[in-house]
């Protein structure tokens, strides 16, 4: 219970951080919109080709914004060493992991909240599949995401150039993350006549279970080192 | 006659020692403190002040060495030794973007206390942030993030208290609150370790005295005479 309760006040504390200096919101957001204009301009004007590749550049726009936000989450942490303080308390490390990964995930949901209507804008996809399908490939795919994002961004927020260390531990590992979010949101967009969409939601689900117990086992060991 | 029993050991240190790449920052330190006693850690910049108190705060792992606060070492119950263990730091541990009762409200949380805003209201009063408490931290001055410092380490309530520098950035006014709450944290028989440069002071208040040299031991004896063994130190 206690690891609960203490998971909750460090999510506390993260969205009241989140919410009052709103400066990771307003950035990893414009970078995100950035990044689907880009793609939608790279892409150039042949609507047929924008609606094939929609689902693509949607993941493609979270993945590149989940970096910056997951790096962001830590700096925060970093700036008067406020991490120390925390763990001066008699804090669990897994409820400091669970509390940020929670944290991270909501706001990895608050970005595709303004993500997903900006791509239909912008590449007119239409939905073949009900809504709640493309909600549920968002939480357990952005969930695979701030899962072992999470962990590599408290890895590497003292490490020089953690900005480019964070995407280079990270991306391999969540390949299966975006391949099965591409896939399934093709699916919603496109149709599913062979009932395939389960079977990317269920790898998705593995995913998520697999890091996020791996993940909240091994954060002491990183807060240690 | 029966002798009164002499209280718990709170906090024992062997050959302690700490590397920074190819130097040691502190060198085979020894240290044993009974609960209630306090220690005056003194020393030259870089002699090795902040790295003792950071270790005895389990925020840093020694390269070499074994610490036990009350009996236990960190690496058998991290959490439980952390309970009794409160750290004021040169570095205030602040999250800007909370407010002062925020803070505090977290940190109740976090250590397993109920949530209780006048408790907070009271400790804010204490510490000289009374109205403050919905003020974002990141306009405080330097002086009220040391005061919000002592706000936390107050609702922590730990037995061993371990203060680094704790009238840097201080008012005279809240140099007098550290000496009023020194006091009554020895007499309400917590242990004590701080390091200053305010030596003169921190020897009126406290019991024992180390003086640290390039991060050795140079010298253990009675607070009272750890300025006179610091200029000696210092002269060599």
């Amino acid at each position: 219970m206690s690891v609960v309760r203490q998971s909750l006040a460090v999510l506390r504390k993260d969205l009241l951080v989140d919410l009052r200096s709103l400066r990771r919101v307003v950035a990893v957001s414009l970078f995100g919109a950035m990044t689907l204009l880009l793609f939608s301009f790279a892409a150039g004007t042949d609507s047929v080709v924008l609606k094939e590749q929609a689902a693509g550049y949607l993941w493609l726009a979270l993945f590149l914004s989940s970096t910056l936000a997951l790096s962001e989450s830590f700096r925060v942490e970093l700036e008067d060493d406020a991490l120390e303080g925390l763990c001066l308390l008699p804090v669990d490390p897994r409820a400091l992991y669970y509390g940020k990964a929670v944290a991270n995930l909501l706001f990895l949901l608050a970005l595709s909240c303004i993500l997903v209507p900006l791509s239909f804008g912008l590449y007119g996809p239409s939905l073949r599949l009900p809504l709640v399908n493309l909600i549920a490939l968002l939480v357990f795919g952005l969930a695979g995401l701030a899962g072992p994002g999470t962990l590599y961004s408290a890895m590497t927020s003292r490490a020089r150039g953690r900005d480019v260390m964070l995407p280079l531990l990270l991306f391999p590992l969540v390949v299966p993350v975006l391949v099965a979010g591409v896939k399934g949101t093709a699916l919603v967009f496109g149709g599913d006549p062979m009932g395939q969409f389960g079977s990317w939601l269920q790898l998705l689900i593995v995913f998520d279970l697999v890091y996020w117990s791996l993940c909240g086992l091994l954060f002491g060991k990183v807060l240690d080192s | 006659m029966i002798d009164a029993p002499s209280p718990p050991l709170a906090l024992e240190a062997s050959n302690l020692c700490r590397g920074y790449q190819n130097r040691w920052a502190l060198l085979g330190l020894n240290l044993r403190m009974r609960s209630g006693s306090s220690l005056l850690v003194v020393g030259a910049n870089g002699a090795g002040k902040t790295t003792l108190l950071r270790m005895l705060a389990t925020t840093l792992a020694p390269t070499s060495g074994s610490l036990a606060i009350y009996g236990e070492r960190p690496q058998d119950n991290l959490l439980g030794v952390r309970r009794r263990l409160g750290l004021v730091s040169h570095r205030t541990h602040l999250y800007d973007d909370l407010t002062a009762t925020e803070l505090l409200e977290v940190t109740a949380a976090i250590a397993g206390m109920a949530k209780d805003a006048d408790r907070n209201a009271a400790l804010l009063e204490r510490v000289g942030l009374s109205g403050r408490g919905t003020d974002v931290i990141r306009g405080f001055s330097a002086g009220m993030r040391k005061r919000l410092c002592f706000a936390r380490l107050l609702l922590q309530d730990p037995d061993i208290v371990l203060l680094d520098e704790p009238y840097g950035q201080l008012d005279v006014a809240g140099v007098d609150f550290v000496d009023g709450l020194i006091t009554e944290l020895l007499e309400a028989r917590k242990t004590l370790v701080m390091s200053t440069h305010q030596v003169e002071r921190g020897a009126r208040l406290l019991q024992q005295g180390l003086v640290l040299a390039s991060g050795r031991m140079n010298w253990v004896g009675t607070a009272a005479d750890a300025p006179v063994a610091l200029a000696e130190a210092l002269s060599r």
